[in-house]
Order: structure tokens, then C-alpha cells, then sequence
């Protein structure tokens, strides 16, 4: 078999010789991989400490008349916890974690565009998270109007203290670093494909965060201009949001909401994307409707139609397929039922009438919810199972894994169902308390006991990550038998990710290398046409790039150079 | 199908949601309902193909599948769909929001509702009345045939703030207003809900069709006490109005009526009569 590309990595000479420490390696790198892990563990971290003030609300509301939490302390969590993860874990975990390892690696780039930016990125996000999470040490709290921090209320008279401006700060900070970040990516998927990777030969998931960084491109400079107009009404004296001095809060609201919309689905394609690489390995099968779901994804901006439409085409995917339920697979599956609910109340809500009856009650934080948790949660960590044999060479335990997906998907849905039922019956989000012999009780208690099932279900995977450093098992280059191009090279990838690049044919190059009698049948032909084929591993002469099974004594990623792409001499 | 639901009455199941006790709320309790069901259709059907798809393509040996990736009328089938689906929600959903937003030209009764940190004024602007009550305060604490509101209350906290009284069977009109952050009305049982924004005068019309005490609460942040800014709503017949409006002090109000500054509002509404509740959630 022949490659098409070869590619030595640049400087590879230069960099051995004083091999600075490994915390100044670490503050100046500009590899995408260790930016992209950077990113990640960084708003796990993040996730976590969000997730503390989550049970935090929890236990004050387990019953009516709560916990003994002072109104202005419950105010300051969920305005922090809604905060930090929709703008620190959320966007950055999938678009700034894994969209920065894994794009340059699908697409077959030695990195980013602009590999300083990219630090840069990371950096400003990093300073910006900081300037948010500050304000719960200054003496009037952290900002407490809400992660939308609605005009009035966030302005000086009703929302005095450094907490707030801390807030729009952090906010300022990050979203420059999102749309750095967008740039970059955006650039690297125009300008750095391998050869023979058409657009419509790019993985899907690199396809989601094209238009993911397209549509920050649109939002987020408009966030940042209403945090600047907010900060300006705060201490320069303007009147944007004030009605005494002739503003209208109202333009703040509408300013919010045309960044909120799209951010929308800034949070959900990147998972999608991650969903839509998990679900074809792990069937032994190609993308279901492959050369719809781009399109479908940039018309998300309009209509909730095409996210239906994606269900087929997950569905499709698996439909007579092979499926093999490792940790990445159930995570998916996980995925979809989740998002499912979420996404049915969601289109429930859209019709304002009903809007109107559930309006900022605990239907809508249900709703929310269950869309946040499908895609950040069971797609975000479902992704972090999928790359982690490729990102550090080594497996993470299956039974941990499932152990870890089963307490979370039941502490999920015992958290969730009850409180659809409690915003019917009127339950108003952004409460501390509520009164007694409304039949509110039993019903929070159990989404309080749901939402200690899914903090548990997080210890499984520390264990699991624990184990795996001090037990490696070698996870090889390719140990899912992977389609796209991040499973050819090796695991960790060398510094500039590829050696040998295999031809690519399709949006499934490692697939086509290894497989090479299971081609995707073409258009038009039914599956009656291909006869049933027997045999997974690789062809006979070929030695590394192919599937090799977890418990198979691998290279485990070392040099650069001992790359899979060699076997194609 | 919707439609055959929709024009059924009143037979179906409320899926926790309330039937709505105004004549502009039934059509939205209908609509609920009706949206329910289209998305336990759905639901049902896409996540059975899910479980079954999960668990019938389990992998059983090391044989490949047919690799098959287009299926052109399948792919047709499941966009055109949901695109009838959504057209028809949308269809209902104008038609119920007109009924909902349509206000009267003379309805019987103004009530000019204002909304301040942390509590309710209610102008009844024909009566020179107004009522105002913070937080958990309910300064007139009037109920049904005469008796309290904890009396005839299904439960005492149902009496909770300030009552918003009105006369049953009759179109009155509400104008929302706000002194100071956004607030939001809500009254659960009519499943009507709308915020209250500085600067923007907002008008609907309630008909209340059955006379009771309908628990009500701001559900927009609005600052520290979001949690307690209750009120409730006392639908009297029509009679037993008349006689609670006459009976009020008249009080000479400006037709602007005062404007509490947030400073202001939490030393100025001190109510005269202690709380008529029995448990007050209040932490004050
Ligand atoms: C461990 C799971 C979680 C629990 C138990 C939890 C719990 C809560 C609670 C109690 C509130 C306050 C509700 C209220 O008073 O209105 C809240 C608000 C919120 N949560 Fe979560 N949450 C969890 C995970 C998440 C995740 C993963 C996300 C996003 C990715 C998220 C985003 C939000 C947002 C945006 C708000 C609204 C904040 C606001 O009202 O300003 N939550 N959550
Ligand atoms: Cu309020
Ligand atoms: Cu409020």
C-alpha cells in the first residue's frame, strides 16, 4: 500500500538539547496537544468545583424551608455554577479540549494554524476563569443576578460590589479566548488538510467544529460588547440599560439573547461531533447520511428540525450494525435517550403558550439540564473515554467505565423527571426556599438524591484515571479499531502528530487502510449487495497501524517515528 | 390526529399541568396537552428504536457489516416528518397564542399591577383602592364568602403577599408594571406568566372563571429576596367584590402612584398588620 504523504517533524532536530523543566516546557508550548489537555483538564477541574456548589443547592433544597443557606449565598451559586459551566466547562471542554488535540490529528496537520495563539487562547482562558471564581473571596460576594446577569439587576444600584464587575470581567477575558480559538481552528481546517482530504472527506466531528467556531465568530463579539456596554453603565456613568437616565434594559436582554441562541448550539454540535465518531466505531460502520449532516448542522441556526433528523442518522448508524458496548458506546447511548427528553421539552417550550405556562420554573431548569448533562456530560466524558487510549497510550478500565456510566445515568434521570413535574405544578427556578404543604417536598428530595448519584458516579472515573497511571495497560495505536486519522498515528501521537500519512479515499482513511475489502458501498446500492464480511484484524503482510486489541503488548507511544503509518511500505 | 385532540375537549389527561382557571387558559391547557402527546409519540417511537437497535445489533461475532451508508427515501421519509410535525405545533400554537393575547376593547375592571423590590401594588384605578404588601405580607388578608384567606385557602400558604382580588366571571384588565428590576407575574393555575419590565407597559386580560385563592409568585430573578416575592390571587363573585372594594379605605392616589426606590421599598412597606399566615417562609 502505498503513502502519499510524508512528513518529518519540523525542528525535530533543534529541540534536544537543554530540556528545560517540565513546568516551563509546560507555560511555553504551543503543541495543540498539550494546549488541548491543558484546556481540558483545566475545565474538568472547573466542572468539578461547579459541581460542589451544585450539591451545595441541592442539600438546601432537599426539603421546604431548606438547609439554613442564606438567600444571598444560594443566589451566588447557582449565578457561578450556571456560569462556570456554560462559559468554562461546557464550550471550552469540547471546543478548546478536544476540537484543539483531536482536529489537527483528523485533519493530518502537524498542528494549529497559529500554534501561539492557540496558547494564547489558553491562557486568557485560564486568567479569565480566575477573574470570575475571585469574586466569591471579595467581601460582598460573587455576582448573584443570574449567569444572564440581566440588565437592571446587574447594574450598580442593584448589584453594587467588585463580585459583578469581577464577573463581566472573567466573561470579557474568556470569550476573546473562544474567539481566538475559532480563528484558529477555522484557519487549520481551511489551510491544513492532508493531501486527499477533500471537505467532504473530513470526519464529522471536525466538520462540527468548523461550524461550531463559525457561529462563535458571529456570537460571542456581541456578548463582549454587552459586557462592555454593562461595565461602562457600571462606572463610566453611560445610561445604556437605565431607564432614569433614558436607556432600555430591554436592548441588554435582546443584545444577551442574539449571543444566547447561537451559543445554543455552540454548546451542543462539538457533542454531537464526539457522538458521531463514537457510535460509527464501535458498530463496525460508516456515518449514517454522511454528506447530509454538515449541512444539517449549518441549519441548525434555524430550526430544531435537523437535530430530529439527526437521531436518524445515529440511529441509522447502529441499525445492523456490530455493536460492541465498551464505556465510549454506552456514554453515547446515554447520549441519546438524554437528549431525547431534553430536546422533545425542548420544542414543548418553543411554543410560547406553553412557554408562557412554565416560564423560569423548574420545567425549564429540567429541560436545560437534560440537554447540558446529554451533551457535556455523557458526549463530553464519552468522548474523554474514546481519546484517552490515544491521548496518553494507555486504556482506562472498562468495568470502572460502566460502573461510572450507570450511576450517572440513573442519578441522571432520578435528578431530572422530578423536577419537570415540580415546574408544572409552579415551582419558580432561582429559589431558596419554598414553602411547605405544597407537595414540593418528596419531590426535591429525590432530585437531591439524583444529583449525588451523578457526583458518586465522578469518583469512578478518578479511580479509573488513578489506576490507569499506576497499572498502565498499553492501549496501542488504533484500539478501537478507529476510522479517522488521529487512530493511524501513534498513541500519544509524536510531536508533530504524523510520520507516514495512509491514502485517504473516503472520510474513513484508517478505516479504508485497514479494511481494505470494506469499503463504504456507494451511492444508491443496498446493503443486500455486499456480501457479509468475515475478519477484523488486518490485512495479511501489515503489522501496526491496524486494530490491535488493548491487551496486546504495544508500543504505547514512544518515539516519534515508531508511528503506525510505517506499514505501508 | 392533533386536531381530532384538539376539538375532543376536554378528556385529556393534564399531565401534571393545571387545566387553567380562565377562559383564555383552557386553550393553552389544550394545547399543553395536545404537545404532550405528539412528543410521547415521538418520544416513544425514536427512543424504541434506540433500545431495539442497542440491543438487537449487539456484536455477536467478529464478522463486518454491510457497510451501507445512504438510503435516499428513508433520508426523505425522516426530514420530511419532522417538518410536518413542527408546521403543525406551530399552526396550533398561533392559533391558542391569539386567543390568549387577544384583550377586549372595554373590559369591566382596570388593575394596574406594579412590581418593586420585594412585593406587589395593585391600583384599582375605577375605585381609587390600592392594596400593596411585601414579600410575605398580606396587608388585607380577605378570602371567600367573608372569611379570611387562610380559611378558605386550600393551604395556608396559598396566602402568601399581597391578594390580587378580582371578580369572577368578568374580563379585567391588568397593566404590569415595574419600578425597578424585571420581575415576573406568574400565576400557576391560569398558566399565564409575564415579566414585568422597567420602562414597558405590558396589558393582558384575565377572565377567571371559578371563584378561589390561586397561589402566585415572581419567577425572574429580581435580587435578593426573588425567593418571596408571593401573591395570590382572591376570584370573589361578583358581589362579594363589590362589597370588599366599597369597604376599602379610598385612597387618593396619583394616577403614576408612588415609586418606591429599592433603598426605600424595604423600610417603607413595613405592613401595618402582622403576616395572616400561619407559616411564613420568610427569613426576614
Ligand atoms: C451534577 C449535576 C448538576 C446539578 C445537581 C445541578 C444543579 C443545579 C441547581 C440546583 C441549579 C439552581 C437551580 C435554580 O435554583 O434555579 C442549577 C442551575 C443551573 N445549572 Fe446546574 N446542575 C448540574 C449540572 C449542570 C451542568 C453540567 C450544567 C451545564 C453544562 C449546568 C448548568 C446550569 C445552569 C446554566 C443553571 C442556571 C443558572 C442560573 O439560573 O443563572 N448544571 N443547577
Ligand atoms: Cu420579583
Ligand atoms: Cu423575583
Amino acid at each position: 500500500m502505498t503513502v502519499l504523504a510524508e512528513r518529518l517533524p519540523a525542528g525535530a532536530h533543534a529541540e534536544h538539547h537543554d530540556e528545560p523543566t517540565l513546568i516551563v516546557k509546560w507555560l511555553t508550548t504551543t503543541d495543540h496537544k498539550v494546549i488541548g489537555l491543558s484546556y481540558t483538564i483545566t475545565s474538568v477541574i472547573l466542572f468539578f468545583l461547579s459541581g460542589i456548589m451544585a450539591l451545595a443547592m441541592r442539600v438546601q433544597l432537599s426539603s421546604p424551608g431548606g438547609a439554613g443557606m442564606s438567600p444571598q449565598t444560594y443566589n451566588e451559586l447557582f449565578t457561578m455554577h450556571g456560569a462556570i459551566m456554560l462559559y468554562l466547562f461546557a464550550g471550552p471542554f469540547a471546543f478548546g479540549g478536544l476540537a484543539n488535540y483531536i482536529v489537527p490529528l483528523q485533519v493530518g496537520a502537524p498542528d494549529m494554524a497559529f500554534p501561539r495563539l492557540n496558547a494564547f487562547s489558553y491562557w486568557l482562558y485560564l486568567s479569565g476563569s480566575i477573574t470570575m471564581l475571585l469574586g466569591f473571596f471579595t467581601s460582598t460576594g460573587a455576582a448573584a443576578f443570574g449567569w444572564v446577569a440581566y440588565a437592571p439587576l446587574s447594574s450598580s444600584v442593584y448589584s453594587p460590589g467588585p463580585g459583578a464587575d469581577l464577573f463581566i470581567m472573567g466573561l470579557f477575558l474568556t470569550g476573546f479566548s473562544a474567539v481566538f480559538t475559532a480563528v484558529n481552528l477555522i484557519t487549520t481546517i481551511f489551510y491544513l488538510r492532508a493531501p486527499g482530504l477533500t471537505m467532504f472527506r473530513m470526519p464529522i466531528f471536525t466538520w462540527n467544529m468548523l461550524v461550531t467556531a463559525l457561529l462563535i465568530l458571529i456570537a460571542f463579539p456581541v456578548l463582549t460588547a454587552a459586557m462592555l456596554l454593562l461595565f461602562a453603565d457600571r462606572h463610566f456613568g453611560t445610561h445604556f440599560f437605565t431607564v432614569s437616565g433614558g436607556g432600555v434594559p430591554v436592548l441588554y436582554q435582546n443584545l444577551f439573547w442574539f449571543f444566547g441562541h447561537p451559543e445554543v448550539y455552540i454548546l451542543a454540535l462539538p457533542y454531537f461531533g464526539i457522538i458521531t465518531e463514537i457510535l460509527p466505531v464501535f458498530s463496525r460502520k460508516p456515518v449514517f447520511g454522511y454528506k447530509g449532516l454538515p449541512f444539517f448542522s449549518l441549519l441548525s441556526l434555524l430550526i430544531a428540525v435537523p437535530t430530529g433528523i439527526k437521531f436518524f442518522n445515529w440511529i441509522g448508524t447502529m441499525w445492523r450494525g456490530q455493536i460492541s458496548y465498551k464505556t465510549p458506546m454506552l456514554f453515547a447511548i446515554g447520549f441519546l435517550l438524554g437528549f431525547l427528553m431534553g430536546g422533545l421539552t425542548g420544542v414543548m417550550l418553543a411554543s410560547p403558550p406553553i412557554d408562557f405556562a412554565t416560564h423560569d420554573t423548574y420545567f425549564v431548569v429540567a429541560h436545560f439540564h437534560q440537554v447540558l448533562l446529554a451533551t457535556a456530560v455523557f458526549a463530553g466524558f464519552g468522548g474523554i473515554y474514546f481519546w484517552y487510549p490515544k491521548m496518553f497510550g494507555r486504556m482506562l478500565r472498562d468495568g470502572l467505565g460502566k460502573a461510572h456510566f450507570w450511576t450517572l445515568f440513573v442519578g441522571f434521570w432520578l435528578t431530572y423527571l422530578p423536577q419537570y413535574v415540580l415546574g408544572l405544578k409552579g415551582m419558580p427556578r432561582r429559589v431558596f426556599i419554598y414553602p411547605s404543604g405544597l407537595g414540593w417536598g418528596a419531590l426535591n428530595m429525590a432530585s437531591t438524591v439524583g444529583a449525588f448519584l451523578i457526583g458518586a458516579s465522578f469518583l469512578f472515573m478518578l479511580v479509573n484515571l488513578f489506576v490507569s497511571w499506576r497499572n498502565p495497560i498499553p492501549a496501542g495505536d488504533n484500539p478501537w479499531d478507529g476510522h479517522a486519522l488521529e487512530w493511524f498515528t501513534s498513541s500519544p501521537p509524536p510531536h508533530h502528530n504524523f510520520v507516514k500519512l495512509p491514502p485517504i479515499r473516503s472520510e474513513r482513511p484508517t478505516w479504508d487502510f485497514n479494511h481494505p475489502d470494506a469499503p463504504v458501498l456507494p451511492h444508491g446500492r443496498h446493503a443486500k449487495e455486499q456480501p457479509a464480511l468475515v475478519g477484523v484484524g488486518s490485512p495479511a503482510g501489515t503489522s501496526g497501524g491496524p486494530a490491535q486489541t488493548p491487551s496486546a503488548p504495544a508500543d504505547g507511544g514512544t518515539a516519534p517515528g515508531d508511528g503506525s503509518g510505517e506499514t505501508g511500505h | 390526529m392533533l386536531l381530532g385532540i384538539l376539538l375532543g375537549g376536554c378528556k385529556l389527561p393534564t399531565f401534571y399541568g393545571y387545566r387553567g382557571v380562565t377562559s383564555q387558559s383552557h386553550d393553552e391547557s389544550l394545547l399543553y396537552e395536545g404537545t404532550v402527546i405528539a412528543a410521547i409519540v415521538v418520544g416513544v417511537i425514536t427512543g424504541s428504536l434506540i433500545i431495539w437497535s442497542a440491543l438487537r445489533y449487539r456484536r455477536k461475532s467478529d464478522t463486518i457489516p454491510r457497510q451501507f451508508q445512504y438510503h435516499i427515501p428513508l433520508e426523505i421519509f425522516y426530514t420530511v416528518v419532522p417538518i410536518v410535525i413542527v408546521l403543525a405545533l406551530f399552526g396550533f400554537t398561533v392559533y391558542t397564542e391569539n386567543k390568549i393575547d387577544n384583550v377586549v376593547p372595554n373590559p369591566a375592571l382596570n388593575i394596574r399591577v406594579t412590581a418593586f423590590q420585594w412585593g406587589w401594588r395593585y391600583d384599582y384605578t375605577n375605585y381609587h383602592v390600592f392594596v400593596e404588601g411585601v414579600r410575605t405580607e398580606d396587608p388585607d388578608p380577605v378570602g371567600l364568602d367573608g372569611k379570611t384567606c387562610v380559611q378558605s385557602a386550600p393551604t395556608p400558604n396559598d396566602c402568601l403577599g399581597p391578594g390580587l382580588v378580582m371578580p369572577v366571571g368578568e374580563t379585567v384588565r391588568i397593566t404590569l408594571l415595574s419600578n425597578d428590576v424585571v420581575h415576573g407575574f406568574y400565576v400557576p393555575q391560569f398558566n399565564f406568566s409575564r415579566y414585568a419590565l422597567p420602562g414597558v407597559v405590558n396589558r393582558f386580560d384575565f377572565n377567571v372563571q371559578k371563584p378561589g385563592i390561586y397561589r402566585a409568585q415572581c419567577t425572574q430573578l429580581c435580587g435578593l429576596y426573588h425567593a418571596e416575592m408571593f401573591f395570590h390571587v382572591v376570584a370573589l363573585p361578583r358581589a362579594q367584590f363589590l362589597a370588599w372594594v366599597h369597604g376599602s379605605q379610598p385612597q387618593p392616589i396619583t394616577d403614576a402612584g408612588p415609586i418606591p426606590t429599592a433603598a426605600q421599598s424595604a423600610k417603607a412597606f413595613v405592613p401595618a398588620a402582622p403576616a395572616a399566615t400561619t407559616k411564613s417562609s420568610a427569613a426576614s
